[in-house]
């Protein structure tokens, strides 16, 4: 079992039913940052959805995107409202724009110390966190650029 | 196209509320609070609830009307109405769901309602253990962003780093609504008074907001009756008229993992110049301000949205004594609000402006003639109503 930032026994996230976001999940199985961009206008759009919102095309195709950031917001949880986060502490979230996919946002968790001063704008990079086990997948976090 | 307004042609006739309950408390089952808020609305306006001919309510409110017109026997329900949206976004939509169906003659006695019992049901501020998650919370939930705090608290971290906002606006929003409360007997919070110190004592929930940032969840009903201006004069209130209704939020608000074009705000951008144009009024015409307190960041972006100040000011204008009643500059929930006197998915907060153009609060604003009343901020569909007395048609 890899480390990972929060403990076990969190929700597991699986595609949706009606499978528009499969190749999301499947991508960073396979180490790949997937978003969504429009085949016709090219405007960039998360999270997924089947249809662009810019020009209503349907021709939504997955892009693969460097992992880089830069922190827009973010928030330090203290109180645990999941049974697997009791007693687990503060824990950081941030809402990170990717300047090299029209600035959409992605959420994510900053590692590092969870009390850690955290600097709006600042660069960050992408980290692919394994969860193994019956159902595997992975998350994409993220650690302050050096 | 002038008559597309609803200003001045229906009125809140009558208001009900049961016991206010911490969560988990109520002696009864949710539909029998819904029932005893109805009797008391209608006792208040003196009509037998055999004429009330329409609901309306939000949220997915459990208790559907046609068991609620089964159960009082009303011979002929001619509406009901469910605006959709989670959360307390839609409390003001549903008074003017319910306007709009009385002035174009769906209805003629139309109550807006809402219940809660969290002892019988699940409460909001805690996730459900489900093993598995897909769609929008997938992208959410495994990284620990599962509360309606989590999902709000972002939005707000960016509003004061872009506009410098102090924490202190935060404490005084929290600080009327607590002060407010103490000369409100039906208020949970009543005698339980809230200091600078003990403010900022408190535990932090979600960074930016501490414990007395957050709303109570608790157990009650509330409900309201809305009938025609004409109809109104001759009930037995002074009418707490609607001005103006407005509902909805600005371009792609409901964008999936935090997408929202207009990020670091309460959604009601585009909504608050809609509904001071239907009302006819400015906020300068304001004398007192319900706004639903989720959680106090709610109400900063909020009453910012509403043209009360502009982003940068927020320091200068939340100020405690800029918020109480009876003289602050914009008297701030009178009731003890969300936060103190009862979190009733925020009808309380409209409940109370009909007690204030009435003249009748626990913490009246002298004369007061316009309310202005807003729900659910930060949520993705939101809604304010603003009420007046007669003086104000």
């Amino acid at each position: 079992m890899s480390e990972t930032y929060l403990p076990e026994g969190m929700p597991i996230p699986v595609p949706m039913n009606d499978e528009l976001d499969r190749p999301y999940w499947q991508g960073l199985q396979d180490g790949k940052l997937l978003i969504q961009r429009c085949g016709d206008c090219g405007i960039w759009q998360w999270g997924p959805e089947w249809i662009c919102h810019e020009c209503n095309s349907f021709n939504m195709e997955w892009t693969e995107v460097e992992g880089q950031g830069t922190i827009y917001s973010w928030e330090r949880a203290w109180h645990p409202v999941h049974p697997a986060l009791s007693g687990h502490g503060a824990y950081i979230v941030v809402l990170v724009e990717l300047p090299h996919a029209g600035n959409v946002r992605m959420i994510g968790n900053l590692l590092g110390d969870p009390t850690q001063d955290v600097e709006i704008g600042a660069k960050v990079k992408a980290v692919f966190e394994k969860h193994d086990g019956d159902q595997p997948y992975t998350l994409v976090q993220w650690k302050v650029a050096d | 196209m002038s008559n597309r307004t609803l200003k001045g042609k229906t009125a809140i006739a009558g208001v009900g509320e049961t016991i206010y309950y911490k969560h988990g408390q109520s002696p009864d089952p949710e539909f029998v609070l819904v029932l005893q808020a109805i009797l008391k609305a209608c006792e208040d306006a003196g009509i037998s609830p055999k004429e009330i001919d329409g609901f309306a309510s939000y949220s997915n409110d459990r208790n559907e009307p046609t068991r609620l017109a089964a159960a009082l026997g009303i011979n002929d329900l001619r509406y009901s109405n469910m605006n959709w949206g989670g959360g307390g976004g839609g409390v003001a939509a549903a008074i003017g769901n319910a306007a709009a169906a009385v002035s174009v003659g769906f209805a003629d006695f139309v109550v807006a309602f809402r219940g809660l019992a969290q002892g019988q049901f699940q409460r909001f501020g805690r996730a459900a253990p489900v093993p598995t998650v897909s769609g929008g919370p997938a992208y959410m939930s495994p990284y620990g962003v599962m509360s309606p705090l989590q999902k709000y608290a972002m939005r707000a971290m960016r509003f004061m780093h872009e506009n410098k906002v102090d924490h202190s606006v935060l404490r005084a929003i929290s600080m009327a609504s607590y002060h407010h409360a103490q000369n409100n007997p039906r208020a949970v919070m009543y005698g339980r008074p809230l200091s600078e110190e003990k403010y900022d004592d408190s535990r932090w929930i979600t960074e930016p907001c501490r414990l007395f940032d957050c709303c109570q969840e608790n157990d009650g009903a509330a409900a309201c009756i809305i009938v025609s201006a004409e109809k109104a004069k001759d009930l037995k209130q002074k009418p707490a008229y609607i001005l103006g209704a407005a509902q909805g939020s600005d371009h792609r608000c409901g964008a999936p993992v935090m997408n929202a074009t207009n990020f670091p705000s309460s959604s009601f951008a585009s909504l608050a110049p809609r509904l001071y144009e239907m009302a006819g009024v400015t906020p300068k015409d304001v004398d007192v301000v319900q706004s639903y307190e989720n959680f106090t960041i709610g109400v900063m972006m909020a009453v910012v949205e509403h043209g009360f100040c502009e982003p940068e000011e927020c320091n200068e204008f939340f100020q405690l004594e800029n918020l109480m009643a009876p003289g602050g500059r914009m008297p701030l929930n009178t009731s003890g609000g969300n936060l103190a006197e009862c979190y009733m998915h925020g009808l309380g907060l409209q409940i109370e402006a009909v007690r204030q153009i009435r003249g009748d609060s626990v913490n009246q604003i002298p004369g007061a003639d316009v309310a202005l009343n807003i729900a659910g901020p930060m949520v993705h569909h939101v809604s304010t109503v603003i009420m007046g007395s007669e003086a104000t048609l």
